[in-house]
């Protein structure tokens, strides 16, 4: 049979059309290849369910009362990950301690993306002076040591901001400033990606077209260029998450980062610091959380660089 | 009649860390509404500098609008401030690329392109601007246009990706369309089905169109006016029935004669070349910038370069030989 029309010809081939994946979906089976990346999302779902989940077994006020007369008790049944040097429930302080250290994690790459993405894409596209302005900017700041930076800033900020209340609850300012301090001073790396991102894909041609239709050099940036360097910012900033949590731990490893009775999972490092033979379960469960939050991330951190990566090999079983 | 776009000695530089590249000197053409302005040329010939100095879009630096007047309406192109010319480009001027490959962003659908020139210069919602750009498309000649506007553009083959863009830039019903070569990417069919395509929504649409190409084929189809460039200059100027009756350049004579003929079967006879390159940007020549490559050159050639001047009327031609005799006018 042989159609006359083209809507003829249209109905009669649509029957038999295979859908086409929509560029999500390739990414998406791109990403479920990758084994530990799928592994590293299970993980994470596991540990933000520990964290927020948990908080419906204790409550915040079980995390910080303290019993003095239990202090340094091994794992029992009553405690099950022990008891710290003021005899506070480890199980309880990981669960709220969890919820800071992940907390932290993601809204400092917040902050690092969008100032990142901000001052790369600036520099990227404009060029001339303010590429080189914002570039001698961002070389300066990489001039910095980061753990430096960190610690000074901690201190002098740490102490000046008072305890906020959130819903129910009350969070040491300190928080804050880690999110903050943590967020200016990663973002070097993501603005000289973006940066070298736009400095390639603003001589397209599509670029050009853009302006001709009169779009403005706003809507270029944010609409027509940045969806195209969004697979570097992504793979980028899942990384960056893991950074900073080990940064927090760190910070607060040292005294420095959130103060107590507000547990991270890095300030209960330090109150373990001097029982590491005597009281192991102090630092055991805490480092635990810290390396397999930290591991997962950065498995699927790498899931994504192969899953965005438009070049990657895929062979279709 | 009026013409809606005129170029008054137009003069475009490149400053290069070689020197500076004298891209277009001193170059004047008109169109009017309605009608079709063929640009031909060999490359580099600053075709498409001329009209990308109309849409203001010349990168700067390096390049600069060293002087001349770009009239639209009458009105100078070249004071406006750039909020303005934002708002005249897609909207009053539109323009084709010349490879619709690389000319839509890979990641923006289809629909979201087309839509988002409409949204800014209309001031339509996403609904009307969607139903637009359906028909559109139906106009462009994409089947299945309700299901294809949420195509990517790696799911469009090359004639309808050049198809979309056409559509894109009819989308705000503009008075100007400049056309760079839009056809040279697609093969002959295509090409003949774009230029179909651009002819019957010119005679619908009623709006002017620049078509850079250096397809002369192309241009006795399509264009009213010609005008000839070569190395920055306009070196001839006339009706199209003109150019192809009676062509007074050496250049435009040659161009001619390198056209495949389907009516002549001179089948053990190579087509006919033109020796060499256009001078690049950075030669300046005292003469006449063709007079190297030329069969007709004379003494006075290498040293003077001739002005474009009205041979007959509305026929113009820079040269100092009269081709018919071989000799100097």
């Amino acid at each position: 049979m042989q159609a006359t029309s083209e809507s003829d010809v249209i109905k009669l081939q649509e029957g038999f059309k295979a859908q086409a994946l929509t560029p999500k979906q390739l990414v998406w089976r791109r990403f479920l290849r990758h084994k530990m990346a799928v592994v590293g999302v299970v993980l994470i779902i596991i540990l933000v369910l520990y964290s927020f989940g948990g908080a419906f077994v204790f409550s915040e006020a079980d995390a910080n009362y303290t019993e003095t007369s239990i202090r340094l008790s091994p794992p029992s049944a009553e405690h099950p990950f022990g008891t710290d040097t003021v005899g506070r429930d480890i199980l309880a302080r990981t669960i709220y301690g969890g919820q800071i250290s992940l907390l932290i994690g993601l809204s400092a790459v917040i902050v690092e993306v969008i100032v990142g993405v901000l001052i790369g894409a600036i520099a990227g596209y404009y060029g001339g002076w303010i590429d080189g302005l914002l570039m001698r900017f961002t070389e300066a700041m990489f001039n910095i040591p980061q753990l430096f930076l960190l610690l000074v800033m901690a201190k002098f900020f740490g102490s000046k901001i008072p305890t906020i209340d959130v819903g129910n609850r009350e969070f040491s300012g300190s928080v804050i400033v880690i999110i903050v301090i943590i967020g200016i001073t990663s973002w070097m790396y993501l603005a000289r990606i973006v940066r070298a991102n736009f400095l390639s894909l603003k001589e397209r041609e599509f670029v050009l077209a853009a302006h001709t239709t009169g779009t403005s050099n706003l809507s270029i940036i944010f609409q027509h260029i940045l969806p195209n360097s969004i697979a570097p910012i992504i793979v980028s900033g899942t990384l960056s998450v893991a950074n900073a949590i080990i940064s927090e731990a760190y910070i607060s490893f040292l005294g420095l980062g959130v103060q107590p009775p507000t547990a991270t999972w890095g300030n209960m490092l330090e109150g373990a610091y001097n029982y590491i033979d005597s009281a192991p379960w102090m630092w055991i469960f805490p480092g635990t959380l810290i390396v397999l939050t930290v591991l997962s991330i950065n498995f699927v951190g790498d899931g994504l660089r192969d899953a965005l990566d438009p070049h990657a090999l895929v062979e279709a079983k | 009649m009026q013409p809606i776009l005129e170029l008054q000695n137009l003069e475009v530089n490149f400053h290069t860390l070689d020197g500076v590249v004298h891209a277009v000197n001193g170059v004047s053409y008109s169109v009017a509404a309605g009608k079709t302005l063929g640009v031909v040329g060999e490359s580099g010939c600053g075709k498409s500098v001329s009209v990308l100095s109309v849409m203001r879009l010349i990168p700067d630096p390096p390049g600069k609008i060293k002087q001349g007047k770009i009239l639209f309406h009458g009105e100078d192109l070249l004071e406006y401030d750039d909020k303005r010319m934002e708002s005249i480009r897609g909207s009053e001027i539109a323009m084709v690329f010349q490879d619709p490959m690389t000319s839509l962003n890979p990641v923006l659908t289809i629909g979201k392109q087309l839509t988002e020139g409409m949204m800014v210069h209309q001031g339509i919602s996403r609904k009307e601007a969607t139903d637009r750009a359906i028909d559109l498309l139906t106009l462009v000649g994409i089947p299945n246009p309700a299901e294809r506007i949420s195509d990517y553009p790696h799911q469009f083959s090359g004639g309808m990706r050049q198809r979309a863009m056409i559509a894109m830039a009819l989308s705000c019903s503009p008075e100007i369309l400049i056309a760079d070569e839009p056809t040279t990417a697609l093969d002959v069919t295509i090409q003949a089905q774009i230029v179909e395509l651009t002819k019957s929504l010119q005679e619908r649409l009623g709006m002017a169109v620049v078509w850079i190409t250096h397809d002369l084929g192309v241009v006795a189809d399509l264009a009213d006016d010609v005008v000839v460039m070569y190395a920055g200059y306009i070196v001839e100027e006339a009706d199209v029935f003109q150019i192809y009756e009676n062509p007074l350049h050496p250049y435009t004579l040659s161009l001619l004669k390198s056209l495949p003929r389907v009516d002549r079967r001179d089948q053990n006879k190579r087509l006919a070349t033109i020796p060499g390159f256009p001078p690049g940007g950075l030669t300046v020549l005292p003469g006449c910038p063709f007079a190297p490559r030329c069969s007709f050159t004379v003494e006075r050639c290498m040293h003077e370069n001739p002005q474009l001047l009205p041979f007959e009327a509305d026929h113009k031609v820079a040269c100092w030989v009269d081709v018919s005799t071989g000799r100097e006018r």
